[in-house]
């Protein structure tokens, strides 16, 4: 490394420019997530976490954030007293999130070492049944998330409550589910990171006895051997596979001649005698129908239970293999037959005590990371998809009311603005005035998607000010995929071009060359055709059903263990993350190499 | 259906008495994914049937039986006449066309003929004055049916020079049974070579493979007259954890006419490009592996890719033998001692690692 490099810069937040008409953006904003209202803005060394925030906040979203990062900080510093690390500090710049570890001072590490071993020891030892707990008081937060209802006001107090003498006009009802939604909202994101950060912990422990066991092991290898086979987030797509095979069996293939009119689909199996493939259906959708498109983190993320033209699109697909004479079911026991036997080799490579603790390590990593994969599902997926189902239901409240036009502009109003806007609401209707949103909001939302608009047209700086020499806090380099060499190659730029290769983490193993494909959004799925490469910014757990048509992803964000390393290797497909720039340099039809093996993907030809 | 041949990929059960012993290792190499130079044994069984039909059995006893022991010139004689009578004798008439159709099987392999190595496989290698039997003979670079036909009976004959006749004497070793199979198999054409080790012989790791790869036949490699391109490789996954190009400068290449390896310089492009593709150096490794599982010690590999042959089926072991530096070594090179218990989850094994970063 040079001097030069080592000198080498990211932007400083004070000094970005702000895109054309996003002026005020700040603005938008929690005032405590925005740099120049906090020390340390133009100092500290900040990452952009794109892998979970891709777009521009618009300003209700910001909760996600908020809740997640908090939550996870809290687990660190409060509950567990991780020895070297605290929480993740977060802020929010021109629309995207930054990060920035907190460590815990040198002097103070030894203290917390006693504390640690004892709660986290009490986790690790008891896990199946605290995990069978946490299963309950997430399942109970959602239950009493879809119990809440957020219904129009009536013209006047039921007769029932003037006999009773309720003396409450309903009001209060609006505002106190908001206030429950946005609250079960948080207690689940508390649950969240309850066996998250210990999952990670016991993988990283397991982690750097390998690294040190068999120096240069892949990591991919160490993913491979503690990565469960049978994984929840695949559900979802499992589901879609058997009604596909149960379609087929029943005869029932005519009927899906057109799954974007889902009524007309639906009404076509019940015509050619499909109750009981009727039945399948509905008993898959609760609660596998939970499924996003996209991460959970945006209110216009579309879900399957409200889009089934998604999940029938890929019945319909999955039913159109089957009758081609493809197995369209997971190689699980293949899966299983490869985990076992590098588990098998590794283990040979060891004797005496070293093996036992290879057992001991893989073992609690094999226990405690499933649940990394698992928990996905239940949060990202299921509570945010009841929760965003609610607020569209609430949103619409003030649709009827005049408020704004359609139920997405309540997204420009922060969470504190809503709770606002209901009492607005709530006092306009009890004095039998006018409301004044209707006269303030739509003209502020436009303005506010003004700046929103033109924040969205910049990429995100991978980072901001100076990087630290080296980076060890190990949940960044785990999570996030931060490392001293990516912070690096982000500096370099431009420079680092080994010829015309994009480089990436190696994902998931195997080398094909074939077309592109490149995609933006999940919208755009349909455009892939069997046997092409998927580029993409990212993936989401819900395009299942595309993997089983591809030879290969490449994405520009994401580590070892983002989703799409996850499928690939699930698939055995593979898999480049990470690039930062594939999407944009790769074009669809061109053909492209893909090293899974050693992060390089190649454009062979335009 | 006889079993006067047997194809070194056949399959065939590997015994020692119908193949000699180089045919039957050939034999079992292949069939455990350590495919030799393809080629076909002669058997023993061809050799008994030759010398019984032919009634040559008893001519060779009754010639066996004038010898004076003493009388070294009477050895000399006996043995020039029974290998002249080995070498011109007609097979029986069920054995024609027998090794020819063999030779032209194995030469329909290849687009073009190539040269074959004609080899002697003794049932009784493992005697330790094997040579001194008459047993070991070796002809390079054969070409056409007319030569490879003629030294496979060289071979057998060569049961019969004075040195055999006379060591069998000395050492009351009956003639009754002897009999011989014979190696016809392909020379090695290599476009590329090298070893493979399975460990890193800096450091004994057995987690990973080492391979030395250059173009054309492996000598130059072995003897460090070239900078081979060096290859560390992860032994579970077999992806490359390290890569350094060496400079290759030059080659050796078999020249058929000349029957020998002439050095030649390598053009610079050739040099600077790693002379294996990842599929060729995955399946290196892949045999390596399988060396070191069929014989149950860390091995050291020579290998070629043949230019003769098909991609995908061109890659020949020539030689596998134990990894002597490393092997007496235990086998974890640095096994992590931050853990204190011996069974389920220590604390303090998940905290050293977190406070030592």
């Amino acid at each position: 490394m040079t001097i030069e490099q080592t000198m080498k810069s990211f932007p400083k937040p004070s000094e970005i420019e702000v895109p054309a008409g996003a002026e005020g953006w700040e603005q938008l904003y929690p005032y405590n997530l925005v740099f120049d209202n906090a020390p340390g803005g133009d100092e500290k060394f900040w990452f952009c976490d794109s892998q979970h925030w891709p777009t521009v906040f618009k300003p209700f979203e910001t909760i996600g954030g908020e809740f997640a990062v908090k939550c996870l900080g809290q687990y660190n510093t409060r509950h567990l007293l991780i020895p070297p690390a605290n929480g993740i500090e977060f802020k929010i710049h021109l629309g995207y999130l930054y990060m920035s570890p907190v460590p815990v001072p040198e002097e103070e590490i030894p203290a917390r070492v006693p504390e640690f071993e004892r709660r986290a020891g009490h986790y690790f030892q008891n896990w199946d049944s605290l995990l069978e707990a946490w299963h309950s008081k997430v399942r109970a937060t959602i239950d009493e998330m879809e119990e809440l209802d957020f219904e129009p006001l009536p013209d006047v107090v039921p007769f029932d409550d003037i006999v009773s003498g309720k003396a409450m006009d309903g009001s209060q009802t609006l505002m106190e589910n908001y206030d429950r939604l946005i609250a079960l909202l948080y207690r689940n994101w508390q649950y969240h990171f309850e066996f998250l950060n210990l999952g990670y912990l016991a993988y990283l422990d397991f982690f750097g006895f390998c690294k040190e066991a068999f120096p240069g092991i892949p990591d991919q290898a160490i993913a491979k051997m503690v990565q469960g086979v049978d994984m929840e987030l695949f559900r979802p797509d499992d589901e879609l596979k058997q009604l596909a095979v149960k379609a087929v069996e029943l005869g029932l293939q005519s009927a899906f001649a057109n799954p974007d009119d889902v009524e007309g689909t639906l009404g076509a199996v019940r015509d050619a005698g499909g109750e009981e493939w009727l039945a399948a259906y509905d008993a898959a959708q609760d609660p596998w129908f939970n499924f996003t498109v996209g991460n959970g983190f945006y209110g216009h993320d579309k879900y399957w239970l409200e889009h089934q033209e998604i999940p029938l699109g890929y019945i319909k697909d999955y039913i159109r293999r089957v009758d081609e004479g493809q197995d369209i079911m997971r190689p699980v026991e293949e899966l299983t037959a490869e985990k076992e036997r590098i588990v098998g080799e590794y283990r040979d490579l060891l004797q005496g005590e070293a093996r036992q603790h290879f057992d001991a390590k893989r073992g609690l990593a094999a226990t405690a990371y499933p649940y990394v994969e698992n928990h996905n599902f239940y949060i990202e997926h299921w509570t945010m998809g009841v929760f965003w189902r609610k607020v569209r239901d609430l949103a619409r409240v003030f649709v009827d009311a005049g408020f704004w036009a359609d139920p997405a502009d309540m997204l420009y109003l922060n969470r504190n603005e809503v709770r606002d806007a209901i009492f607005d609401l709530v006092t306009g209707w009890a004095v039998g005035a006018e409301a004044t949103g209707p006269h303030y909001w739509p003209a502020e939302i436009e303005r506010r998607r003004g700046i929103i608009d033109a924040l969205a047209t910049r990429r995100p700086q991978p980072a901001l000010n100076t990087p630290p020499a080296q980076i060890t806090e190990p949940f960044t380099m785990m999570l996030y995929g931060i490392t001293t060499e990516q912070v690096q190659q982000w500096l370099a730029g431009d420079e680092a071009g080994d010829d015309d290769a994009i480089t990436g983490m190696a994902a998931s193993p195997g080398v094909v060359e074939g077309v592109a494909r490149v995609i933006t959004s999940a919208d755009q799925l349909g455009e892939v055709e069997e046997g092409e490469i998927l580029v993409a910014t990212i993936t989401a757990p819900s395009w299942g059903p595309i993997f089983g048509k591809i030879k290969a992803t490449v994405t520009d964000i994401g580590g070892m263990m983002s989703h799409a390393a996850i499928v690939c290797r699930e698939y055995g497909l593979p898999a480049v993350t990470g690039t930062g720039s594939a999407s944009t340099t790769i074009l669809t039809g061109q053909r492209i190499r893909v090293d899974g093996n050693a992060g390089r993907v190649e454009i062979l030809e335009g | 259906m006889n079993d006067y041949i047997v194809f070194f990929d056949s399959g065939h059960e590997p015994t020692l008495e119908l193949l000699g012993g180089k045919c039957a290792s050939l034999v079992s190499m292949t069939s455990a994914g350590m495919p030799v130079p393809p080629g076909f044994a002669v058997t023993t069984a061809a050799f008994d049937h030759f010398v019984d039909g032919s009634g040559l059995r008893a001519e060779i006893h009754a010639r066996l039986a004038e010898i004076d022991p003493d009388d070294v010139a009477s050895v000399d004689r006996v043995s020039a006449q029974i290998r002249d009578a080995i070498e011109s004798r007609e097979v029986p008439d069920d054995m024609h066309g027998v090794l020819r159709s063999a030779y032209a099987e194995l030469m329909a392999r290849f687009a073009d003929e190539v040269p074959v190595a004609v080899r002697s496989s003794a049932t009784a290698e493992d005697l330790p004055d094997a040579s001194f039997a008459g047993q070991q003979d070796t002809y390079l670079w054969l070409t056409g049916y007319p030569s490879v036909s003629h030294h496979v009976r060289r071979c057998w004959a060569s049961l019969y020079t004075s040195r055999a006749i006379t060591y069998r004497l000395r050492n009351g070793i009956p003639d009754e049974d002897l009999s011989m199979a014979v190696a016809v198999q392909k020379m090695v054409n290599a476009r590329t070579s090298g070893v493979a080790m399975t460990l890193d012989p800096s450091n004994g790791d057995r987690s990973k493979i080492v391979v030395d790869a250059s173009w054309g036949v492996g000598e130059m490699v072995v003897s460090g007259q070239v900078t081979p391109d060096n290859l560390l490789l992860d032994k579970v996954m077999l992806t490359v954890v390290r890569e350094h190009l060496g400079d290759k400068h030059a080659e050796l290449v078999p020249d058929a006419q000349s029957g020998a390896l002439v050095e030649r310089e390598v053009e610079q492009a050739r040099r600077e490009v790693r002379c294996l593709s990842d599929e060729e150096l995955h399946a290196v490794a892949t045999m390596a592996k399988r060396a070191e599982k069929h014989y149950g010690c860390p091995q050291d590999v020579e290998w070629a890719l043949d230019a003769d042959l098909p991609d995908g089926d061109n890659l020949l072991l020539l030689q596998s033998r134990p990894e002597t530096v490393h092997s007496a070594e235990p086998t974890s090179p640095s096994a992590p001692t931050t853990t204190s218990g011996t069974s389920g989850f220590s604390l303090s094994g998940l905290t050293a690692s977190l406070t030592s970063c």
